[in-house]
């Protein structure tokens, strides 16, 4: 079965281009106003929209993002709310994922998460905490539900583990293109390429490079071998910067539109 | 269920519990320690070395002390307690340090990281680090600086640097969450030391097998003390280290009842409380699947307790697994419970507990009660409380006035 995520990576490479793909966590600056920021993040460009699901002690993540989840939080965003957000972004015609720790999913039932979200027109997960050793239950709930689940490969995964984590994906693989956390860096460096390389050895799945990417400069770089370009954290401080809810809209319109135009200028 | 198999499973699982919830990029990490441990533990070289160090730097064997003038107040059950707090740094926790700081040689690796609560853990990561000239920063949560302002002291008089973290709770969980940040970033110079039996394989083994000798002495201190074993084991439980230390020998023996002591707070009723088995559910934090203080969405909820080693929102995942098993009985004992066990110790044996220990005699307090005058009780004693003097001055006015007002500004 093919969702809306394999379809689009698929359009994108019709187009000989990588897709866009931009993170927002539900309920910042609210509920209905991440919602709208994810909606103007299609307009400008992107392709795929990965809601954030806030948790409280998100590991992997540098000050920006934490610094919106913890209000996101402190404003009673919950899981109903991720998947309202996923169902806005997916209306848009955009393939919609959520980003989430695994603990929201087990907490609110892994085969009643899988169920909901499918029905709100969700293409799939990446769970950045969850590794393939651990995912039974979720496999089986996300093959019931016809959900991707996108699993992650860093610098570190040895070509045994890449394999292992690519064949149990669905959608793309997820690179990190660094070690480290989430935020903007000046450059992502080579070993991003290099593990992509790596793992197109492994798998036909596309593979899109998140990780320290906010420029279309850094976008076309990463465009040029990767099958799609994934940018968190320069959305959200583009909205923590906004100073009016509407200025928070057009900043994320702008520079979808930014990165739009990098994805397509890198091969 | 039958404890004589080998816990965990080779993939880190106590049943449901443990395992690995990490992001991928930390795999490769987890994996080269878990084959560096696995290495060590069967080389006599290294646990020459270890022994070596626990001996002759740590002051092991630490001794084990009757408390009969306590004991009084227990029931009149026979209470033995085992002095962690007379190790070197003052409480059990050097015991996993100098392990995993040897290992932490072993791997090549030159910094180490490391969480801390109470400050403890941190204290004796700091001391180990100087011992092997390896460098030393450790995580802190901001209100545990403040909590435990000596202890920040004495890390930084032994050459760490302290980061106080001012995230979330601004407690021992966000100080871990910012450790396993620095982890992932730094990881090929980088040993993340661990400061309890909880987390991803290997940490809850790794840990539980370093911390093990306080049992190993203890059960025959007890044997050579008493002629047999003893009826009840306590300890306190945050993250569970000194418990699993001190319960692992005593696994076998079914006749010996192991109690863990949780932090009760202000009450497991209130909300306002570290009890994660007693009062939590099961869901998975910082790696490892275990119970845990959460929302019915999955949010970690803040703990409290007046003891800030116990004041984490999880425990170890052995402990999850021998509380589904029945093996170990988990009880909360609360803020008013404990600092009165603390301060009878004081008042009837002339020995100050950290107030983390204090929940484990305040436990046996009860359980003597329970067993009665032909029972014996073996207490750990996993720290002593020096560190505590500020919040004990306070909890029991005990400042003069002037100090009291300066205290309070």
């Amino acid at each position: 079965m093919s969702t809306r995520l394999t379809e689009v990576l698929a359009a994108a490479k019709a187009e000989n281009r990588a897709a866009l793909v931009g993170y927002l966590p539900a309920g910042y600056p609210s509920v209905e106003g991440s919602a709208a920021a994810a909606r103007a993040m299609v307009e400008g460009g992107c392709d795929i929209i990965e809601i954030g699901l806030p948790y409280s002690d998100p590991q992997m993540d540098g000050p920006v993002i934490q610094r919106a989840v913890e209000h996101a939080l402190a404003h009673g965003t919950n899981t109903r709310h991720v998947i309202d957000n996923a169902r806005a972004v997916a209306e848009t015609g955009a393939a919609s994922l959520v980003m989430t720790y695994w603990n929201p999913i087990e907490r609110y039932g892994v085969e009643r998460f899988a169920e909901e979200l499918a029905a709100a027109g969700g293409s799939g997960v990446i769970t950045p905490d969850l590794i393939p050793d651990e995912a039974a239950e979720w496999i089986a709930a996300t093959d019931k539900h016809g959900l991707d689940r996108v699993f992650l490969v860093a610098p570190s995964s040895t070509d045994a583990r890449l394999k292992l984590t690519a064949d149990a994906a669905g959608g793309f693989v997820y690179a990190a293109s660094t070690m480290g956390i989430t935020g903007t860096r000046t450059s992502v460096g080579n070993r991003a390429a290099e593990l992509v390389g790596r793992t197109r050895k492994v798998t036909d799945l596309p593979i899109c490079v998140g990780l320290g990417v906010s420029n279309a400069a850094q976008a076309a770089e990463i465009a040029g071998y990767a099958d799609g370009v994934i940018v968190g954290s320069a959305f959200v401080r583009a909205l923590l910067e906004a100073e009016t809810p509407e200025a928070g809209l057009d900043a994320v319109r702008t520079l979808a539109a930014e990165l739009a135009e990098g994805v397509r200028s890198g091969r | 269920m039958s404890h004589e198999t080998v816990q965990p499973d080779p993939s880190g699982h106590f049943g449901v519990f443990g395992g690995r919830f990490l992001p991928e990029a930390l795999i490769a990490a987890l994996d080269e320690l878990t084959a560096a441990y696995e290495k060590a533990k069967d080389d006599p070289e290294f646990q020459a070395e270890f022994t070596g160090l626990l001996k002759d730097y740590a002051g092991r064997p630490s001794i084990v002390t009757e408390a009969p003038r306590f004991a009084e107040h227990a029931g009149g059950a026979r209470i033995i307690l085992k002095r962690e707090d007379l190790n070197h740094t003052g409480s059990h926790k050097i015991n996993n340090v100098l392990g995993q700081a040897l290992l932490t040689k072993r791997m090549g690796k030159t910094r180490v990281i490391a969480e801390t609560g109470a400050g403890q853990h941190g204290v004796a990561t700091a001391t180990a680090c100087a011992l092997l000239g390896l460098e030393c920063v450790v995580y802190m949560g901001e209100a545990d600086t403040k909590r435990q302002a000596l202890n920040v002291a004495r890390m930084r008089v032994l050459g760490a640097e302290v980061i106080p973290v001012t995230i979330g709770s601004r407690t021992l969980k966000d100080a871990i969450n910012e450790a396993l940040r620095d982890w992932v970033t730094n990881v090929d110079s980088t040993h993340y030391l661990l400061g309890t039996a909880a987390g991803a394989h290997p940490f809850p083994a790794m840990v539980r097998d370093f911390a093990r000798i306080v049992g190993v002495e203890a059960r025959q201190q007890v044997l050579d003390l008493t002629g047999r074993l003893p009826d009840a084991v306590a300890a306190c439980v945050g993250g569970g280290s000194n418990a699993i230390g001190i319960f692992h020998a005593f696994i076998p023996d079914e006749g010996v009842a192991l109690y863990g002591y949780e932090a009760g707070g202000d009450g497991v009723e209130t909300g306002r409380h570290a009890a994660s088995i007693t009062g939590g559910s099961i869901g998975v934090l910082h790696g490892a699947r275990t119970y845990l203080l959460q929302d019915e969405y999955g949010q970690t909820q803040e703990s409290h307790s007046i003891s800030a080693g116990l004041d984490y929102p999880a425990v170890g995942p052995e402990h999850a697994w021998l509380h589904q098993t029945g093996r170990a009985n988990y009880r909360p004992v609360n803020d008013d419970a404990a600092m009165a066990a603390f301060r009878l110790l004081c008042r009837t044996e002339g020995i100050i507990p950290a107030i983390e220990s204090a929940h484990a005699l305040a436990g046996a307090i009860e359980l003597g009660k329970e067993l009665g005058p032909d029972a014996t009780i073996l207490v750990c004693l996993s720290g002593r409380g020096d560190k505590d003097m500020h919040t004990a001055a306070r909890y029991f006015d005990l400042f003069d006035a002037d100090v009291r007002e300066e205290d309070q500004q």
